[in-house]
């Protein structure tokens, strides 16, 4: 089976995030790249696959120079090959053009099923699934939290919150995950060194085929055009207790629609 | 905690000091305080870390290892014991067990039994030491009996780490001689002993002060049998195999002890930048910010001295002086720099809600093991005599 994991590089969650003040696009130089923490699960999820039903993981990744290194982990956990769409034209690129070169590099790998993770932790879109379905023209399975195949028919447990939905499809598709998916086993020493040598091919716009203006912030359906840091931690409510704390505690919670 | 910035040599080890400190933060440091107040083993993060390939990073890869210099596999330890001591210890532990095979083995047994030793499914343990006989090794009463194309083993082994939990024990027993004869230390060798033999058994783990969760205890030997393709290196060899696996064993315990000194320092420096007394943060105090800045000089010391030693063995130069003196000054500054830490904390740092006091018990044990501070001294002070 032709598995492809979309990975992408994000700001580290625990680190202070800010966007740029020039252009409103991410500061990628202010806090630590990783790996985004669902695409962590979905890598998982392919090499689960992978090992059930033989075939091979692709890893695709777009994103600026850096990205390399999410890639390598992301080889290093086990994946067989990589695609590393760069180019400075790309920056600030929105959901409907990064679905657009993703989906046109995933005409030239090929595939069987797309694994992506259901959101990234700096854009939060969530998007990425649907366009990319609609713009390959396959089924589209969003947030899995388990998936099982035969080679040309998907069954996924999609997560909700009353429980969960069964949904079927036919191969070739495109499916999230969610974190209750599996747990993602950490990279190994031997796969660090083996990551070395695993092919990595780079790709520029042109290379696919298209131009600079079909891409980035100008050619973005969608801008940030304003933006506010979140505002201090305002001072919290003190409850003094006069016998009554509890039942004080319990109202201001439950005016808050806590409890 | 931004945690220590390492000197990667490449993008390989740049990710492997990124695994291990990926390992410690997620795996590691959550779960270290509650299992020492259980003192409960985890052989599931062993586990882990054999899946990760970090219980055989300093062996050839030809042999199964990963082939990593001592100067990157330390740091590796160090980055583990920062978190959790019993697991830097019982990574260094095993990978001293592997030693004797590794490096006096035939290779027949290295095929037999090293792909399983490195391939992170088993533990090993070291058996040394004796009930009577710790400093003075050479001193070992253990007995191992030719029958036929067997050997016999009757004897007790003391302060085995991983005592009763190992999957194999690498045993020193007397093949001729006597514990106090002349000639004694030509009568040990060295044996691998799966721990399955029929024979072999270990006693309660001991009660220990500290690192409670790495379990240590006697391991007994009543007619054990074990063929003769289990003796490693020549009968009566085995004593220099003993001592050349505690020279880089010596150097795991000093990347252990520079990694609880860090944990020390990095406990003293968080509590100090956000206690406030007096209107300020105490860090600001000059009496206390002095005493953090000889507690963070000391821990660099330490570091940089077993780095040292170990680029010394990594080059095929003499080391056990170099590594004598690592052991020497790292657990020295673990035991100083953990004291420090509690003082730093006031009453905080001899109450359990907070590390220091658990690094201060754990740091203790690091200048008793594997050649107590004085016997590290006269290994040093020998070399000294001998080469004045």
């Amino acid at each position: 089976m032709n598995i492809v994991v979309l990975v992408k590089q994000v700001p580290d969650t625990w680190s202070e995030r800010r966007l740029r003040a020039d252009d409103s696009t991410l500061d990628r130089d202010a806090a630590d790249a990783v790996i985004n923490e669902l695409d962590d699960y979905a890598i998982e999820e392919g090499l689960r696959l992978q090992e059930a039903h033989g075939g091979e993981v692709t890893i695709v990744s777009m994103g600026p120079q850096k990205a390399a290194d999410a890639i390598r982990k992301a080889l290093s956990m086990g994946a067989d090959k990589a695609v590393h769409v760069t180019d400075e034209a790309l920056r600030g690129s929105d959901g409907l053009v990064t679905s657009a070169v993703l989906a046109s590099v995933l005409g030239r790998t090929g595939f069987d099923l797309v694994i992506l993770g259901s959101e990234s932790t700096d854009a939060r879109m969530g998007t990425l699934a649907a366009m990319l379905a609609e713009r390959l023209g396959v089924p589209q399975m969003s947030f899995a939290s388990k998936v099982e195949t035969d080679g040309s028919k998907i069954t996924i447990h999609r997560q909700a919150d009353y429980g969960y939905d069964t949904v079927e499809g036919a191969l070739p598709a495109v499916v999230s995950v969610v974190e209750k998916i599996n747990e993602p086993r950490y990279p190994s020493f031997k796969g660090i060194m083996a990551a070395k040598k695993k092919p990595v091919e780079t790709l520029s716009l042109a290379d696919l085929g298209m131009d600079a203006s079909q891409a980035g912030l100008a050619a973005s359906a969608t801008q940030v055009v304003s933006f506010a840091n979140r505002p201090p931690r305002a001072a919290g409510t003190i409850v003094t207790d006069e016998g009554d704390g509890g039942a004080k505690a319990a109202e201001f919670l439950a005016s808050r629609k806590f409890i | 905690m931004a945690g220590v910035e390492r000197e990667a040599r490449d993008e390989t080890t740049a990710a492997l000091f990124a695994l291990a400190s990926q390992i410690a933060a997620d795996e590691l440091r959550p779960r270290a305080g509650a299992a020492e107040q259980e003192g409960r083993f985890p052989r599931e993060v062993f586990a882990t870390l054999g899946k990760a390939g970090l219980l055989s990073l300093p062996y050839p890869q030809e042999l199964g290892g990963g082939g990593q210099p001592y100067e990157i596999y330390l740091q590796v330890v160090e980055e583990l014991a920062t978190a959790w001591l019993a697991i830097g210890l019982g990574v260094s532990v095993h990978t001293l067990t592997c030693f004797p095979i590794a490096t006096a083995g035939t290779s027949q047994q290295q095929d037999r039994w090293l792909p399983g030793m490195l391939g992170g499914d088993q533990l090993g343990a070291y058996c040394l030491s004796e009930p009577d006989s710790g400093s003075d090794a050479a001193g070992l009463a253990t007995r191992a009996v030719p029958d036929g194309d067997e050997f016999v083993i009757n004897g007790v082994k003391a302060w085995t780490t991983h005592g009763g939990q190992a999957d194999f024990y690498t045993v020193f027993a007397r093949t001729s001689g006597e514990p106090g004869g002349p000639g004694r230390a030509q009568g040990i060798s060295c044996f691998h002993v799966p721990a399955g033999t029929a024979g072999v058994s270990a006693a309660p783990p001991e009660h220990k002060m500290g690192v409670r969760s790495s379990a240590t205890a006697q391991v007994r030997f009543e007619a054990a049998r074990v063929s003769s393709r289990q003796l490693i290196g020549e009968p009566g060899r085995g004593f220099p195999i003993a001592l050349a696996a505690l020279d880089a064993g010596r150097l795991g315990i000093a990347a252990c002890a520079t990694g609880v000194a860090q944990a020390a320092l990095d406990c003293a420096v968080g509590y100090a930048r956000q206690r406030v007394q007096f209107g300020r943060p105490v860090i600001d105090f000059e009496g206390l910010q002095f005493m953090l800045a000889d507690m963070a000089t000391a821990v660099a010391a330490a570091r940089a001295l077993y780095l040292a030693a170990a680029r010394r063995k990594d080059a095929g130069l003499p080391y056990g002086q170099q590594a004598a003196m690592a052991k020497l000054l790292a657990s020295d500054t673990a035991m100083r720099v953990s004291t420090d830490a509690v003082q730093v904390l006031g009453g905080y740092g001899y109450v359990e809600d907070f590390p220091a006091e658990r690094l201060m018990r754990e740091a203790k044990m690091l200048q008793i093991v594997e050649g107590t501070n004085q016997i590290q001294r006269m290994v040093i002070g020998r070399q000294l005599a001998r080469s004045a």
